[in-house]
């Protein structure tokens, strides 16, 4: 991880990979998430809707880019976060999400610092696509 | 299609409590291993009141209402046919475990693409706690497949 406040515009400023998706990790994110879609445990019910399988939740992935952003800068720090979710992520992906520093500027009183997010696959295929807005002081 | 006269229609406002147990389980199954999100004693050295919801987690407190289900209800939508499209928050003060937020949503936009194969519906919810003040906004863009 690096320091936002002195890293180069455009550098990759952190990044993390996750375990690898199973089933019992979309069983546990159906509990702790209360996003009880049978879509993402229910491979009866993910046929029926015309799936191949259960997939994983896009908000775990989020999860996993609030990760990675919390890492970089405490949480008390981070003002927005939004994604945009590109594609379905299988069951088996293990992805890697990497946060890169896309400027700093002034907003609200405070220096912020704007992250462009990715979480992308094993195959480098994007699944999500977002941003966080960072203050860089407390 | 869904009907548009829905665009502007308001949820009856939900509260639930940020549990700690519920927090600790949320850290365990995002493989959250950052102590401040599972032992207190950490969160108070950060300087955190109690143990911090991480920043994805009022979206699932949100859902934590009797039928979450219920907005997808209301528009005629099956479930099997809905995908996250995108989702924002934008963050007006910390929220930590003991408190009790309530949420308010209404439906701000219908809009459909591809001759109305993909038909996207968004949400936004704004999260109050219990001493009134504005701790989140909220927005989620739904997709429906009707192809």
């Amino acid at each position: 991880m690096t320091d936002i406040r002195t890293a180069a515009e455009g550098a990759v400023v952190g990044s993390l990979t996750a375990d690898p998706i199973t089933r019992h990790m979309l069983a546990l994110y159906c509990g702790a998430s209360g996003d009880h879609n049978p879509i993402h445990v229910d491979i009866d019910f993910a046929r029926a809707a015309g799936m191949p399988d259960v997939f994983a939740h896009g908000m775990l992935s989020m999860a996993f880019l609030g990760r990675l952003v919390t890492d970089l800068v405490p949480q008390s720090r981070l003002r927005s976060f939004s994604t945009r979710f590109a594609s379905i992520t299988a069951l088996g992906s293990e992805i890697t999400c990497t946060a890169k520093l896309v400027g700093r500027f002034e907003e609200a009183g405070e220096k912020r610092a704007r992250l462009e997010l990715v979480a992308a696959d094993q195959k480098s295929e994007a699944k999500l696509l977002g941003e966080a807005v960072v203050a860089l002081i407390d | 299609m869904i009907d548009r006269k829905f665009i502007g229609h308001e949820f009856a406002p939900s509260t639930a409590e940020v549990e700690k147990g519920r927090l600790r389980f949320f850290a365990k199954a995002t493989g959250n291993t950052d102590p401040i999100y599972s032992d207190e004693e950490a969160a108070r050295k950060a300087g955190y009141r109690a143990l911090p919801a991480p920043p994805t987690f009022l979206f699932c407190l949100e859902m934590d209402r009797d039928n979450p289900m219920d907005s997808i209800e209301l528009l005629g939508v099956y479930i099997g046919r809905v995908l996250h499209g995108e989702q924002s928050f934008t963050y007006h003060a910390p929220v930590c475990a003991g408190d009790r937020i309530t949420f308010r949503s209404r439906i701000s936009d219908i809009y459909d693409k591809k001759g109305g194969a993909l038909e996207f519906i968004v949400m936004e919810t704004a999260g109050h706690n219990q001493d009134g003040v504005h701790v989140v906004d909220m927005r989620r863009s739904l997709v429906v497949r009707n192809g």
